[in-house]
Order: C-alpha cells, then sequence, then structure tokens
C-alpha cells in the first residue's frame, strides 16, 4: 500500500492546520484522553446547549494521525445533537476497527479518509483516542475531568 | 591505500558474514530489505542460537537436576555449561553468583525483594538516576512503598549525562542502595560505572547494575567494575527471549533469604522446616527455562568468538555515522549527545511526530522504536512525549543508515 494512502492531503492539512485547538474560556464538559504506547495526550472540550452540541474543540499533542482525527472530529460534531455524535463515534469506530465495514463517504465525509488507517493495527489507537475521549467528555456533566486510557 | 583502512575494509567484510547468520534478516519490508534498527528493543537471533535450542529440544530434552537417566544428565550439563559461559563472559568469581532469571526487569524485582526487602529501613534512601528504564524505577518504588525507604533521583545534563558531582552529594548517610543503568536505553550515554561503584563502595552503599543494553555492546567484566549486582537480559545479546541473569556477589547472595520458593531451590522440604538448596540454586524455584538458557550459552559463544572489542568499534562506528548523517537533516535534533556514548540514536524531526516518521520509515524496510522506550522520566527531563530511536547490532551496515535517511527525507516530504 502506498503511503500516501494513509496520509492523504485532508490529513497532512488538518496536522498541519488542526481546527478547533483551543482551550475555551468557560468548560462545559471536558475529557482527557491518553495513549501511553506512544505519550499522546489531548483533552476534548464541549459545550451542549439544549441537547445540541454548540461549541467543541481539543487541545493536545499526538501524531499526525491522531491531530487529524481530532480536528475533523470537532468539524464534524458542530450542530450535532448527543445521540447523532453517540452515531457518528459507532461509524468511526467500526471504520476504524471492522475490516468489512463499507464507509459511506455521504455520512462520514472528510473522515472517510481515516478509512485506511484500519491496514495498520499499531495505529488504530492513534486515530481513535479523540473519539474515545469525546464519548468520556459527553457523559462527563459534573466539573471533575473524566480520563480515558487507550490501555 | 594505508594498513588501518585495510584492516577496516577487512573488518567490514567479517561483518557481512556475520550479517549472513541471521536468518530474519534475510526478507523484504514493503518491497525493501529490511533494516532492521530496533536491537535495543530486542536482538535477532544467529542460526547457531536458533540451532542450540532446536537441538536441545530434538535430542537432549529432559528436566535438570532431577533425574539419573540420560536426558537428564545431558540437560544438566548443557544448563549448567551455559551457567558456566555466563560466568566467563562477566568474568564473576564462580558459577555460585550466576541466577538465571527471566530478564533485567526479573533480575533487578529478585534485588528488590530479597536484598532491599529483607534489609531497607523507614527512611533508608535508594539513589537512582534520571535516564533509568522503567525497570529500573518501578521496582525500587514497590520495595519503598513495602519497607519505607526514600527513593532519589540524580539529575542528568541537557546531553543525557549523569550529573556526577549531584549524583555524589545524593549519596548521603541514610543511602543504602545505587541503582544505575550501564548504558542508557533511550539516549545511548554509558555511565562510568567503575567509578560510580567506587564511590558507592567506599560508603558502604550497594550497587545495582541494570546491564541489559550494555552486553550487546562492550566487554563486561563485573569483578573490575566491582558491583554488588548486575542484570542483564538474553534477548539484547542476540540469546533467546524470556532469560537473562542476575549477578551478585556470593557474600550479598548468601545473605539474602530466597524470593520464591517451590521445587529445585530446597534441598529437604518437610511440614517444620525447609532447608534451602546451594547458591544460585536457591534463587531458581521451579524448572527453569532450561532451553533458553542453553540459547544464552549459544549466544555467549558467538559474542566471544567475534570478540567484544570489534564488536564494541562496530556499534560505536555505526552510531558515530548515523549521527552524522542525521545532523545532517534539516529540523532534526539529536537526543542524547553525551561524549561517551554508544549504538544507538535517539532523534526528534520538526514537524514529523515520531510515531508518523516509525510509519513512514517501515514502508522504506526501516524498523525503528517510536515513543518513550520505557523511560518516560527522560522523555519528560527533554520537554518531547516520545522520540525515534534508531539502534544497532553486529549486523548493521552504512547502508542501512543511509535507508534510515532517506526515510526520514520522505516523512518530511509526505507530512511538511
Amino acid at each position: 500500500m502506498d503511503i500516501r494512502q494513509l496520509y492523504q492531503d485532508v490529513i497532512v492539512d488538518h496536522n498541519r492546520s488542526p481546527r478547533n485547538f483551543r482551550r475555551p474560556e468557560t468548560i462545559d464538559r471536558v475529557a482527557e484522553g491518553f495513549n501511553p504506547l506512544c505519550g499522546d495526550k489531548l483533552h476534548v472540550y464541549l459545550s451542549v446547549t439544549d441537547g445540541k452540541i454548540t461549541d467543541v474543540s481539543f487541545k493536545g499533542s499526538g501524531c499526525a494521525i491522531s491531530i487529524a482525527s481530532a480536528s475533523m472530529m470537532t468539524e464534524a460534531l458542530l450542530g450535532m445533537d448527543e445521540s447523532e455524535a453517540e452515531a457518528l463515534f459507532s461509524d468511526v469506530h467500526r471504520m476504524l476497527t471492522e475490516s468489512g465495514f463499507a464507509v459511506d463517504p455521504a455520512k462520514l465525509g472528510k473522515l472517510a479518509s481515516l478509512a485506511s488507517v484500519r491496514e495498520y493495527p499499531t495505529r488504530v489507537k492513534c486515530a481513535s483516542l479523540c473519539w474515545h475521549t469525546l464519548m468520556a467528555a459527553l457523559m462527563n456533566t459534573g466539573a471533575e475531568l473524566a480520563l480515558v486510557s487507550t490501555e | 591505500m594505508n594498513k588501518p583502512q585495510l584492516a577496516r575494509q577487512k573488518d567490514a567484510s567479517d561483518f557481512a558474514s556475520i550479517r549472513a547468520d541471521f536468518p530474519v534478516l534475510e526478507q523484504q519490508i514493503h518491497g525493501c530489505p529490511l533494516a532492521y534498527l530496533d536491537s535495543a528493543a530486542s536482538a535477532q537471533r544467529p542460526r547457531q542460537v536458533i540451532d542450540a535450542v532446536a537441538d536441545y529440544y530434538r535430542h537432549d530434552h529432559a528436566n535438570v537436576h532431577r533425574g539419573v537417566h540420560t536426558l537428564s544428565q545431558r540437560a544438566t550439563e548443557a544448563y549448567e555449561g551455559a551457567r558456566e559461559s555466563l560466568r566467563r563472559f562477566i568474568n564473576a568469581a564462580s558459577t555460585k553468583e550466576i541466577i538465571f532469571t527471566r530478564g533485567t526487569t526479573e533480575a533487578i524485582n529478585l534485588v528488590t525483594q530479597a536484598f532491599a526487602r529483607s534489609t531497607l529501613k523507614p527512611g533508608d534512601e535508594i539513589l537512582i538516576t534520571w535516564m533509568e528504564h522503567h525497570s529500573n524505577i518501578v521496582p525500587w518504588q514497590l520495595v519503598c512503598e513495602q519497607t519505607g525507604a526514600v527513593l532519589k533521583v540524580a539529575p542528568i545534563n541537557d546531553k543525557g549525562e549523569l550529573e556526577l558531582d549531584a549524583w555524589k552529594k545524593l549519596l548521603g548517610n541514610k543511602t543504602r542502595v545505587a541503582a544505575f543503568g550501564h548504558i542508557s536505553n533511550a539516549l545511548g550515554t554509558i555511565n562510568p560505572v567503575h567509578e560510580l561503584c567506587a564511590e558507592a563502595r567506599r560508603r558502604g552503599i550497594a550497587t545495582v547494575i541494570d546491564g541489559a543494553q550494555a552486553l550487546p555492546h562492550i566487554g563486561v567484566d563485573v569483578r573490575s567494575i566491582d558491583c554488588d549486582f548486575y542484570a542483564l537480559s538474553g534477548h539484547k545479546m542476540y540469546g533467546p527471549t524470556g532469560i537473562g541473569v542476575l549477578y551478585g556477589r556470593e557474600e550479598m547472595l548468601q545473605r539474602m533469604p530466597p524470593w520464591q520458593g517451590g521445587g529445585e531451590m530446597i534441598l529437604a522440604v518437610n511440614f517444620e522446616k525447609t532447608v534451602y538448596n546451594e547458591l544460585p540454586h536457591k534463587f531458581e524455584a521451579g524448572t527453569p527455562n532450561i532451553a533458553g538458557a542453553i540459547g544464552l550459552g549459544a549466544a555467549v559463544a558467538y559474542l566471544e568468538n567475534i570478540g567484544m572489542e570489534r564488536i564494541a568499534a562496530h556499534g560505536y562506528e555505526l552510531m558515530r555515522m548515523a549521527s552524522t548523517a542525521l545532523s545532517a537533516v534539516p529540523g532534526l535534533r539529536l537526543i542524547g549527545t553525551a561524549e561517551n556514548k554508544t549504538a544507538l540514536v535517539s532523534f526528534v524531526v520538526d514537524g514529523v511526530h515520531p510515531h508518523d516518521l516509525g510509519t513512514i520509515a517501515d514502508h522504506h524496510g526501516v524498523a525503528i522504536r517510536t515513543g518513550h522506550h520505557c523511560a518516560m522520566p527522560v522523555m519528560e527531563r527533554f520537554g518531547l512525549p516520545a522520540t525515534a530511536r534508531a539502534s544497532f547490532g553486529i549486523y548493521n551496515t552504512e547502508a542501512e543508515i543511509d535507508q534510515l535517511v532517506a526515510a526520514v527525507g520522505h516523512a518530511k516530504e509526505v507530512l511538511g
């Protein structure tokens, strides 16, 4: 497989200039994700108003796959309600882990560019870390920081 | 052409024949010849080691120290023969001082649980260094929790060298143990173990050396170093996985209680009292890794046959060539630039995360380690989440360094 299948232009672009890469001034929901294998660490911040995600951002350090995945995730989530976000998590998770899963570009948009990560089993956690962190943040309505580890 | 050059050329061709001893290297990865630059994580095995293990299973296997039948005698002779090979290799005074373990990690845990746990009092201090592998940190933390002892950490400088003056200052009246690596797995730094052990000896402090990265690269003489304990792993030195050695000075080992109970480590058992076996068997409960020990013995014979001086020169030369070649790459920074260093290079590249570099290098057939190298405090010291590390073995070549440099260039191109 050509390495460009993994590092597509859209991934390289989101790694170079991550979108919504910031810590909000007031924090509604937050979780921290950590991948002990490679040291990737990120925070996902969410604002949920009347059941809809009105703001989503992230901050942290990681490889191109993890930064691009988080960046594209924040773009996709804005305006979704919680059940839509959970459905998107489920689709992305299946895309990253199920070899037979048919990627629907209409549903996944840019995120479909992460489909090749499936061919690199050691890298799946890089792409999925922010998504697991998102799920923890969604459920974290208290003031405490929720912690997620991929190990 | 003058004589030294001729000598070098001859040695290069000899090392090419060494490479041919390693069947695993004869393969392509992603259509490129495999450049295995991850020997610090685990080295490959020559066919001499593979054959020794296979021959043992084919012809000689039985349990050791138990039967009177022929196979048991053969297995026992081969197993104890391997112990003698290890004794000779590190110049221990006696085979009583060579305890077979699962590896360096278990060897250090044996020291912490059998020696430190039985002797340390609350407030006693253990001194380690900032460059230790987790296996020379966590066992000490555990024994601190068990005994109330306190863990002290000596700093390293920006080159990744131990700060000797600070280390000496941290050796205090309460210090009971000083533990340090011989060669750092994350930085390649060679510690001045003779000097450290001499200083500790003057103050009556026990010394424990993590030698996992040293044995494959430099000759080790435990009596010249004058340490109390020295731990090593078979798989780093071209032997099997799951086998290693704890060297302990006999006087120390005699005083220590056993750390695991079972068969092999006893002379007589009844329900009132058990009499423990003599050294080294006192510390080898259960049926040991017989094939592993025999394979490790074969690895020692293989290394002795090449000669540790030549091996040391080869590892140093590859490190030096890789450092020069990588330093010329714009945006690349070497992590760990100790004056006394060997056999590996750790580095980071602007705009390229080590993990991405590892995947792209693999597409060039280049196997490198990326991450924290089980030395998270080292990463913290340099303010990095991870580095890329290329580490060298006796089979590596200058051409493979070129292959690595090309892969780094391509990674910059892909992600730039």
